[in-house]
């Protein structure tokens, strides 16, 4: 091809090009944007959104600094000699942003320390504007400002479950008293009942057998719908194709009743159970198509040499059925991680991820450093099993996604 | 079903013991409550009698049927059902289209396979934390200060004012139902792309070869031999959307107009175990037709074999 003609082909392709990646960007960017978040301390995330951290950073504070205290104290905070805003000593003084607005608010050698327009009287209000004041005090005495920095504090918030005004490591070195009340401020505090730590622990006890007894039930019932010869062979096995549409809501307030009578509401074995029962259907369908289209004449001279079916079943349609099984495990395994409203249902009092997510919300969308931080804890494994499982994945999905 | 080998001899109740413990365990978890979920659809708040025990002369009421009288008539039932009939004809349609569009596309760049990944990967998360990733897209702030929201920095930016993308009735609906493209979209993608790929390519290079432009090529060949693909797909997503919950549960949990029969059914189950039973079987009646269509398909990919 002459140079010429290759441009061409180059130039015609380019709205080809264009297309792919600007749908890969739509939907790569809510992802991407949720996932810088959860490193921006909680401030940052108030203030600025997560694709500020591209440009150049605003010196926190600095606006609201100019606003309410440069008037009388310059805009270096050495104005007045006895109130000198850019003391480390006096910030030393008055960590609390409460306790600065006492400081401010009583006016120092006869100059009002606060100009118009006056803080807000509601207190709460007040300190909302002082924290980054204090923050911006702190740069002008020299300190390191770490709003704009990256962290790690979501995470440890969101492990732990901390739902404080300000980030848990923090408090527990300040010994904050209402933190002291429920936290140990050491290791045990990762098992804490409002924590993604304990849920990450709770759903992983949830999964593994979760999706081990599905697949172990269903790989002996697929063997005698492939293998062995029985009345009602075919159309109980076209029941079990209609069987796997049911909807989980149609059967939820029966069992909910059923382990109250039998005393194991809320309870890992109510759950296992469940998520077996519902797992079934897709799991014998997937892996009798599996074995049932295995040559028969390795059936034939297994038997032949005098194998029973239980041989057979164990020692060649198990183990030459391992890439159904791995696809049916991966499937079933993130089906039930990503569950919520099973876990929701049956398991109350011990949350899963999903539900300690949803724990977590605030409606008012005051704790989103949290919230970024406990919806990437629950990605993790999934993330992983998707990149390193991603064909056995698709394959699993392809046939099974009207489960449940 | 393959024929069982005659060499193969079996004892009588081998294979009840295959499969005993699975056909018990359905039978425990899914036939059995299916049919009590019926029956509890008939009675009243606590399940203990009959519905037409809550009738109070001079109300309206159904008598036994008064729990399906909530579920057809009652205003957030009607809205209910409204979305998800929205849900059904906007998102699934959008859905299969850009999946289609999508497998279509990457099929003819080199780095199709990172890009197919990029889309896919939504459905490897729950829908929990998908609805938190969209929340905070569609965040809006109403307490003054800046816009961290992307969608709402954005108009604001332009000069407009910022919308409130979850409450707002006119739009919170559509707003969801792009989540639910966002997180399916893959889906549709992969299975259709191994549709295309899978179609002879002779008989394309000799339409191509016969002069036909490759918009003819995918109107008269392409998508007839895919059809089949297409509408497995669409039901599959159908099945999927009239279970519509956790997007709805986890960003606006039905209100402002964006309930939907999933939602409701939930919300009751506590507190009331007759009207929820109602919906449930509302819920299964709309996935009978389906149930039906994949049942006979499954025969007849038998009866291929």
């Amino acid at each position: 091809m002459n140079p010429l003609a290759k441009l061409n082909t180059f130039f015609n392709r380019i709205p080809l090009h264009l297309a792919v990646v600007v749908m890969c960007l739509l939907w790569v960017i809510p992802t991407v944007g949720l996932f810088i978040t959860s490193f921006r301390s909680r401030q940052a995330v108030r203030e600025s959104g997560w694709w500020t951290v591209f440009g150049s950073q605003p010196v926190v504070g600095q606006s609201e600094y100019n606003t309410y205290c440069a008037s009388c104290h310059g805009a270096d905070g050495k104005e007045i000699a006895n109130a000198d805003l850019s003391d480390p000593a006096v910030l030393a003084k008055y960590v609390r942003a409460i306790n600065m607005l006492v400081y401010l608010r009583d006016p120092a050698q006869g100059h009002p320390q606060l100009t118009n327009p006056p803080l807000p009287s509601n207190a709460t209000e007040a300190q909302s504007i002082l924290a980054p004041i204090l923050t911006y005090m702190g740069t002008l005495a020299g300190q390191k400002n770490t709003t704009g920095q990256l962290t790690l504090d979501n995470y440890l918030d969101a492990l732990v479950g901390y739902k404080g005004t300000a980030n848990y490591a923090s408090d527990c070195a300040n010994k904050v008293p209402s933190t002291l009340a429920i936290y140990n401020c050491n290791a045990s505090d990762l098992l804490n009942q409002a924590g993604m730590g304990r849920a990450f622990i709770n759903t992983i006890i949830v999964a593994i057998p979760a999706t081990l007894l599905p697949i172990f039930f269903g790989a002996l019932a697929a063997y005698a719908f492939a293998w062995l010869d029985f009345k009602g062979r075919h159309w109980m096995f076209a029941l079990l194709v209609g069987l796997q549409i049911v909807p989980l809501q149609m059967v939820l307030v029966p069992i909910a009743r059923l382990y109250v009578t039998l005393g194991i509401q809320s309870t890992f074995l109510a759950i296992w159970l469940f998520h077996t029962g519902f797992g079934l259907p897709y799991a014998i369908y997937l892996m009798r198509n599996f074995i049932s289209s295995l040559p028969r004449e390795i059936f034939e001279s297994v038997y032949l040499d005098g194998a029973n079916h239980w041989v057979a079943f164990r020692s060649m349609a198990l183990p030459l059925a391992m890439p159904a099984i791995a696809s049916l495990g991966i499937f079933q395994f993130l089906w039930v991680w990503n569950d919520f409203l099973v876990a929701k249902v049956f398991l109350t009092n011990k949350p899963v991820l999903t539900v300690q997510i949803t724990n977590l919300i605030d409606p008012l969308g005051n704790n989103w450093n949290i919230l970024t931080g406990a919806a990437f804890l629950s990605f993790l494994l999934p993330m992983i099993v998707f990149f390193v499982f991603q064909r056995y994945f698709a394959r699993g999905l392809l046939s099974g996604s009207v489960k449940g | 079903m393959p024929i069982v080998p005659k060499i193969m001899k079996q004892g009588r109740l081998a294979p009840f013991y295959y499969l005993a413990p699975a056909l018990l365990i359905m039978f425990i978890f899914i036939v059995y409550p299916t049919f009590n979920t019926l029956v509890l659809s008939f009675t009243n708040k606590s399940g203990t009698a009959s519905a037409a025990t809550v009738c109070v002369a001079g109300q309206p009421c159904w008598g036994v049927f008064d729990d399906y009288r909530y579920a057809f008539t009652s205003p957030e039932m009607l809205i209910a059902l409204r979305n998800n009939a929205l849900w059904l004809i906007l998102m699934v349609p959008a859905t299969v289209a850009i999946g289609l569009i999508f497998a279509l596309l990457a099929d003819r760049v080199r780095y199709e396979s990172l890009a197919k990944s990029i889309i896919f990967m939504p459905m490897a998360i729950s829908f929990i934390g998908a609805g938190v990733i969209w929340r905070f897209v569609y965040y809006v702030n109403t307490s003054g200060g800046a816009q961290i929201g992307l969608l709402d920095a954005i108009l604001v930016k332009l000069g407009f004012q910022p919308v409130a993308w979850l409450s707002d009735p006119r739009i919170n609906n559509f707003a969801l139902m792009i989540v639910g493209l966002w997180l399916w979209a893959g889906f549709c993608m992969t299975i259709l792309s191994a549709a295309v790929k899978g179609l002879p390519s002779e008989v394309l290079e000799a339409a191509r070869v016969d002069g036909a432009g490759e918009w003819q090529v995918f109107w008269t060949i392409m998508l007839p031999m895919i059809l089949p693909t297409i509408i497995v797909v669409t039901t599959t997503l159908v099945i999927n959307i009239l279970k519509i919950f956790d997007i709805v549960f986890v960003m606006t949990n039905g209100n402002f107009g964006t309930e939907v029969i999933a939602n409701r059914m939930f919300q009751l189950i506590v507190t009331d175990v007759g009207k929820s039973s109602a919906i449930a079987v509302v819920l299964i009646l709309l996935t009978i037709p389906v149930m039906i269509f994949n049942v006979r398909r499954f025969r007849a990919e038998e009866a291929a074999r």
